[in-house]
């Protein structure tokens, strides 16, 4: 199915499992160029998974993913990397290279795939570190930095070759509440002034509604529900109403499978 | 008695699905090497980590291992009024073995596991899938530079290793026992053939170069991408290294001696 013009990403009916755990027995999702669009969900449920599958790391058993319009599980090595030159990822531990200076890992995918002269990639390095307001640290080391400050760098060094799309995983996860409202503002500025395609992975309610266009739930390998944030507040799946209020138990239990409690205590030992 | 059956045949395809990964990978480094052309400052710099930090330990340990050849062979030797023959036993005894084998252990032991933790970690804080993610071919970019330097460490530290150790059989038989000066190095210049000797230690420490770095650099991409996973890996270079590189010196042996 070619993808719409509104589209960046399609998913259908995407399977993926890993050995006898299943973690996607059917997802659709729809990802609208130049929005911010979240996947959010309990841990565990694959979240970080889906995004390795938009990025090509991983193939799904069946179904399609659609970016641009080509089938990513079906592109072959060098398509794929010249797909992935139009995605940043954001890992959720800023997988900056530790053997080099914050600047270098910024100049890294620059100094990878263009042949722009020394002076230019300067530049542009000191531009995307304007950006994230940490011009200042570009000669520190990825192990002199904090937790928000690597991300930030992260999200730099995402942005060096201007890609059409960012994924993030799991941006604000570990984040003190400065750090926090600092990414949330980048994110959206970057969305806006970049003309991006943002897709965020995240169990963080408050931060996410906050800059979605448009949120996906997804639990237990299904997508339990989607729309816009309004429309996902007033919703009243139990499933999405458990996942937003934080209720201890209801469709996702409490208790990991298990035997009957009573059987379990009075069985042989 | 089934259950056995089952049990050896899943060893066996573990084995052998392994040993295709191993083959599929060290294929996919070595094609990556094309991608070093342009950029040899990459190999530079892990021939100055791989090669260089090595050098001390294997300068030393050469020293050491030449003195002890030189009292060892010089009080067989004198037995039969042969100790004139010592720089021949402590050269060849270098050459042909003790230096390949000895640099290959020690290289496996000082850079193999550093290769291991290395890689193991890149993987474990997601820099391996980062690489990927920005297009970049971790293993062309990470591991082909390593491969590469090592291969060519190996046969240089051995060389070094060898040179040192015939000093270190001088300066025993030589200055301590009083075995002729002239004697020590005329008699191993005539004795050791520079194909038969030289050559076949250099195609050894060669390919244990490649062995050991292999073993070394699959170990740290293939690693379970944690703190224990990392530090088995790192166990598993140092253990495996060493028992293929004495097992392939044995093969290597027996058909250079054909």
């Amino acid at each position: 199915m070619p993808a719409t013009d509104d589209n960046l990403v399609e998913i259908r009916g995407m399977h993926f499992s890993r050995g006898l755990s299943k973690i996607f027995t059917g997802v659709d999702i729809d990802i609208p160029k130049g929005k911010i669009t979240a996947i959010m969900g309990p841990s565990g449920t694959g979240k970080t998974t889906l995004l390795k599958l938009i990025g090509g790391q991983i193939k799904p058993q069946q179904g399609t993913i659609h970016f641009h319009g080509e089938n990513i599980p079906a592109m072959r090595t060098r398509k794929l990397y010249a797909a992935r030159k139009k995605m940043g990822m954001l890992f959720q531990s800023g997988a900056l290279l530790t053997d080099m200076s914050v600047f270098d890992n910024i100049a890294f995918p620059l100094r990878e795939h263009t042949r722009l002269p020394e002076v230019m990639i300067r530049d542009l390095v000191i531009m995307k570190l304007q950006a994230v307001g940490l011009r200042g640290a570009r000669y520190l080391m990825p192990s002199e930095l904090s937790g928000g400050m690597a991300r930030r760098a992260a999200l730099a060094r995402a942005i060096a070759l201007d890609p059409e799309m960012i994924l993030y995983d799991e941006p604000f996860t570990g984040q003190d509440p400065i750090s926090m409202g600092v990414l949330v503002q980048l994110i959206r500025s970057m969305n806006e002034a970049l003309g991006l395609t943002s897709v965020i992975v995240s169990h963080d309610i408050q931060e996410t509604m906050a800059i979605a266009d448009k949120i996906y739930i997804i639990s237990q390998g299904e997508v339990v529900g989607h729309g816009s944030p309004e429309e996902i507040d007033k919703s009243d799946s139990p499933w999405i109403k458990q996942f937003m209020h934080g209720e201890a138990d209801g469709p996702v239990p409490f208790h990991y499978p298990a035997l009957p409690y009573k059987e379990d205590l009075l069985a042989e030992y | 008695m089934f259950d056995w059956f089952a049990k050896v045949g899943k060893n066996a395809i573990d084995f052998f699905a392994r040993f295709g990964r191993e083959v599929l990978l060290f294929i996919q480094a070595v094609i990556g090497f094309a991608t070093l052309i342009p950029r040899p400052g990459l190999v530079v710099q892990q021939l100055f980590s791989v090669g260089v930090r090595s050098m001390l330990i294997i300068i030393v340990s050469g020293f050491f291992v030449g003195m002890v050849l030189g009292l060892q062979g010089y009080n067989t030797l004198v037995d039969f009024g042969a100790e004139e023959s010592l720089g021949v036993v402590v050269a060849l005894s270098l050459v042909r073995e003790l230096g390949p084998v000895v640099t290959a252990l020690l290289y496996a032991g000082r850079a193999g596991s550093a290769l291991t933790a290395e890689i193991g970690l890149m993987k474990a804080t997601e820099q391996l899938s980062g690489l990927e993610m920005m297009a970049v071919n971790p293993v062309s970019r990470i591991l082909s530079p390593r491969l590469l330097a090592g291969i060519i460490s190996m046969p240089l530290l051995a060389a070094m290793f060898s040179a040192v150790g015939v000093f270190g059989g001088y300066l025993v038989g030589v200055d301590m026992l009083g075995v002729d000066s002239g004697a020590y190095w005329s008699q191993m210049q005539a004795k050791v053939d520079f194909n038969d000797d030289i050559v076949n230690g250099v195609i050894k420490s060669f390919a244990f170069g490649i062995v050991t770095t292999w073993i070394a650099v699959y170990e740290g991409y293939s690693c379970i991408p944690t703190s224990e996973g990392v530090s088995r890996a790192t166990t598993r270079t140092v253990v495996y290294s060493a028992l293929v590189v004495l097992g392939l010196d044995f093969l290597l042996t027996a058909l250079m001696l054909d």
